[in-house]
């Protein structure tokens, strides 16, 4: 008897995910923000930049091995029209402007977070992370790793059709 | 959602339970040793987000420098303990926290122990009984059956004995207390 519930237990166990973390911002504004953005340094932008239309906000740096991978399928979606901004996480500002220039540039607009405060604030622990931002700046979902087309299909898509 | 939570929680009340000794250190000055205290305290007790069997204390991943950076601001800024914790919960939610809460998602975390507790106890006393039960009549010699009962069941001569007994071990051992009392003092 003891058995057969410890097993029933664990073989659930077996289909997680170790690594999912329910997120603390689902439903909650971005947070206020005001932060410089790459290729034109100058200029500053704040979390009004999710207001009045939907957008993924892509957290992302050249030191990040599997934002490489995921790359092309962002450029692939940013080819749908779909609004992404990107928000260049811990990262040197020449290295990512180079990497934009030789991969393709898929952002709206890639936000710099030299020092990681907005990624603490977003509750960021690693590159890639994909947030889904509906028009009034709430997030409604977040991903953590590896977008790519089955991840989109069967997780972000669905979402982002809600909300559009 | 909270199953994973629970379940992930319970497991690490476990690991949290094996200790650990802080092994990533930075360089910080603490303008007082009760916040250097409170520092301490504070990244023993929190989880770091991306590895998740590690402390903040222990780990060294950047997301866990991160914290330690705020934690250590935030210190010096003056903020209590609970407001920083508020504000890593806030963020990255209550995973963060190696002690949980008590609340509906974690009740299985802390009530389970107590159920561990009680159902071994009942375990045992079954056990217990069952075994003085079936053994005393059919095994035991009748006297050893009797004596294990109770004083009563002793014969008259029995008594006897005992007391004789009783009264030779109690005249030795005062006569112990005498010579080793001498010794000691």
């Amino acid at each position: 008897m003891v058995f057969v519930v410890l097993a029933i237990f664990l073989l659930n166990g077996l289909e997680r995910d170790p690594n999912a973390m329910p997120s603390a911002l689902i439903d909650r504004p971005v947070p206020v923000f005001s932060l410089p953005v790459l290729g034109d340094e100058t200029r500053s932008v704040t979390e009004a930049l999710f207001q009045g239309e939907p957008a993924l906000l892509n957290v992302w740096a050249t030191w990040c091995v599997a934002c490489r991978i995921e790359h092309p399928f962002l450029n692939k979606l940013a080819d749908q029209g779909i609004r992404i901004i990107g928000l260049n996480y811990k990262d040197d500002n020449a290295a990512a402007r180079k990497w934009l220039m030789d991969k393709g540039d898929p952002y709206a607009l890639s936000v710099i977070d030299a020092r990681g405060r907005m990624g603490l604030n977003l509750g960021v622990f690693g590159a890639p992370e994909t947030y889904i931002v509906d028009r009034t700046g709430t997030i409604r979902y977040k991903h953590i790793g590896v977008v790519d087309e089955r991840v989109w299909r069967d997780k972000l898509l669905p979402i982002w059709q809600e909300i559009q | 959602m909270h199953r994973v939570l629970t379940v992930g929680s319970f497991l690490l009340l476990i690991l949290a339970g094996a200790g650990s000794v802080g092994a990533a250190e930075d360089v910080q000055t603490f303008s007082s040793d009760e916040k250097r205290q409170r520092f301490h305290e504070l990244v023993a007790e929190l989880r770091c987000p991306k590895c998740q069997n590690q402390t903040l204390a222990d780990s060294n991943s950047p997301i866990a420098q991160d914290l330690r950076g705020e934690i250590y601001r935030m210190l010096e800024d003056g903020k209590t303990d609970s407001e920083i914790v508020d504000f890593l919960v806030a963020r990255y939610g209550e995973f963060v926290m190696y002690r949980p809460p008590v609340k509906n998602t974690t009740l299985i975390l802390w009530l389970t122990p107590l159920l561990l507790v009680v159902i071994g106890i009942g375990v045992l006393w079954r056990v217990n009984r069952r075994q003085s039960m079936a053994a005393q009549p059919a095994n035991w010699p009748d006297g050893v059956a009797a004596t294990a009962g109770s004083s009563e069941a002793l014969s008259a001569k029995e008594q006897a004995q005992l007391q004789t007994l009783l009264g030779e071990s109690e005249q030795s051992e005062s006569g112990d207390d005498k010579s080793s009392g001498g010794v000691e003092r």
